[in-house]
């Protein structure tokens, strides 16, 4: 990549969502305001080859913008009164608690993940606008295709418009849930990339995890003081610090057991765990990113598997579960607790969560590995082959594939190396 | 901006039949906050007749335009300044008529 390319995508990735919110504000249409900064990028890509990157990129670029999104206004002058009259509600006197941080992004933010709109449109706007992301780019991510999703997001920012969905950061009151309504956008962002479905894609889409990290780091930004963001950041780099080492040379899955930890990615880890005591430090009762973070970094403090202070990671999924009794933390914290008292243990409780999990492929995959651990070959192969029917991921159907055909040839819960081996998540 | 707001009713589950006191509450408040331009309550879906005019001669039917469980069972027009306004709005409305509510935007 050429220096003035590098400039452009840098630029690109700081700027785009200031661009894009300071002309929502001034020209009150998520429309003008996607076009106008779209055209001032490809400008740049144009221009600064032959004239040089400019000393302030972002006021070029914002004032490239203004002038493009004029244009096209004098273009449509005709429709201007009806541009009028569909102005995105902008309140200048934001909220008190927001006071102090009055960032347009944010408020760009919060309309993006309105929860008015449907969760995937949310995502895609987010990702669009927020992130800059092409099309054409979210379209390959989540494996639409790009005429759907192009009127998945012309449909969302119609209803924007014709519904009056303000330009605004929420109220006081209603902060904590919105921002709740954020962060799961993030999550399902980062997920999509940490455990990518479809046959065709790479097990683990770095681009979306990135995003994903990159936008949680932007709103940590917005909100230094929200727990849960802080929870969420934490969480994702703990869990993006392990990516190379999850995935074999071989395509497949490496469970969190299994993995070469010499591999890991030390600044990743170090800047979550600095995450995880800060929020410790506060004496604040955690919500759910928090504990799924301080459990990433229990794991994560183990130089080797067998120095995991599972009572750590049992006791952090207790206070889990009575923030969210749901049985996919049950399944989880059942594997904890089969490391912890043993596979049969574990296994009673797994077969207690078959009515609600029969359709979650990790449910299978644990009970498969749990029951090859205590020695039920057969019924383990039967748990394998469910697993491996609903798994959407190419590394995970790999690994239960490799599991499952070497059932017949040893049994007992050891590898090849006389390791134990657990099924503990990736 | 207004909004007009649908109060859903469902044949298999019906809301409950007692929310007269807590819908003339919100109704009041509706009106010191500057939001309420109409309300009505509607008769039963039985009593509605389809008229078509638009061939050479207008042909009347009984009954609703679409037979469905869910039905409309009254209506409001608000005053909103915003969506988050009209939603919020509508979370109390919901509460007092123990029914579903959808809130769709005047062009």
């Amino acid at each position: 990549m050429s220096d003035v390319e590098e400039a452009v995508t840098r630029v690109h990735h700081a700027e785009w969502a200031r661009v894009v919110a300071a002309l929502t504000r001034r020209f009150g249409d998520l429309d003008i305001a996607e076009e106008a900064a779209a055209e001032a990028f490809a400008t740049a890509v144009e221009r600064w080859p032959a004239d040089g990157v400019p000393a302030n990129p972002a006021a070029w670029l914002t004032t490239t913008a203004n002038r493009k999104a004029i244009d096209r206004i004098r273009r449509e002058s005709k429709r201007q009164d009806k541009h009028r009259q569909a102005l995105l509600v902008y309140d200048a006197d934001p909220p008190e608690p927001l006071g102090a941080i009055d960032d347009d992004r944010l408020r760009l933010i919060f309309t993006c993940c309105h929860p008015a709109l449907a969760p995937q449109t949310r995502v895609a706007l987010t990702l669009r606008l927020v992130a800059g992301l092409t099309v054409a780019e979210i379209a390959r991510a989540f494996l639409v295709p790009e005429n759907t999703l192009g009127q998945r997001i012309t449909r969302a920012k119609a209803k924007i418009k014709a519904a009056r969905i303000p330009y605004r950061a929420p109220s006081a009151e209603d902060l904590p849930a919105r921002v709740s309504g954020v962060l799961a956008v993030l999550f399902l962002v980062f997920n999509e990339g940490y455990l990518a479905t479809g046959a065709d894609t790479d097990p683990v889409r770095h681009d979306l995890t990135a995003e994903a990290i990159r936008l949680t780091r932007l709103i940590r930004g917005l909100l230094p003081a929200d727990g849960e963001v802080a929870g969420l950041l934490a969480l994702m780099l703990l869990t993006e610090a392990r990516r190379s080492a999850r995935v074999s040379a071989g395509g497949e899955l490496v469970t969190l057991a299994e993995q070469d930890r010499g591999a890991w990615d030390t600044d990743l880890i170090a800047e979550g765990h600095r995450l995880v005591r800060e929020r410790l430090a506060t004496g604040e009762a955690p919500g759910r990113y928090q504990i799924l973070a301080a459990i990433n970094a229990v794991h994560t403090s183990a130089r080797d598997v067998r120095e995991t202070d599972w009572s750590q990671v049992v006791a952090l999924y207790d206070r889990l579960v009575r923030l969210d009794p749901s049985p996919i933390v049950a399944l989880n914290r059942a594997i904890a607790v089969g490391e912890l008292d043993g596979p049969d243990v574990a296994l009673a409780a797994v077969d207690r969560l078959g009515g609600a999990l029969a359709g979650y492929h990790a449910y299978h995959a644990t009970r498969a590995d749990l029951l090859r651990r205590v020695g039920r070959g057969e019924e383990a192969r039967s748990a394998y082959d469910s697993a491996i029917a609903l798994a959407g991921n190419t590394a995970e159907t790999a690994y239960l594939t490799r599991r499952r055909d070497q059932l017949g040839q040893r049994t007992g819960g050891t590898d090849e190396f006389g390791r134990r081996t657990g099924s503990t998540p990736a | 901006m207004q909004y007009l707001v649908s109060v859903i009713d469902d044949k298999s589950n019906p809301g409950s039949t007692d929310r007269e006191p807590a819908i003339r509450a919100f109704n009041e408040r509706l009106i010191a906050g500057g939001h309420w331009v109409f309300a009505g309550g509607l008769a039963d879906t039985d009593a509605a007749t389809v008229v078509d005019n638009r061939g050479e001669q207008a042909v009347f039917s009984d009954g609703p335009f679409v037979e469905s469980k869910e039905y409309l069972a009254g209506l409001w027009v608000w005053e909103a300044p915003d969506l988050d306004v009209a939603l919020k709005l509508a979370t109390e409305a919901s509460k007092a008529c123990d029914r579903k509510i959808e809130v769709r935007p005047f062009r």
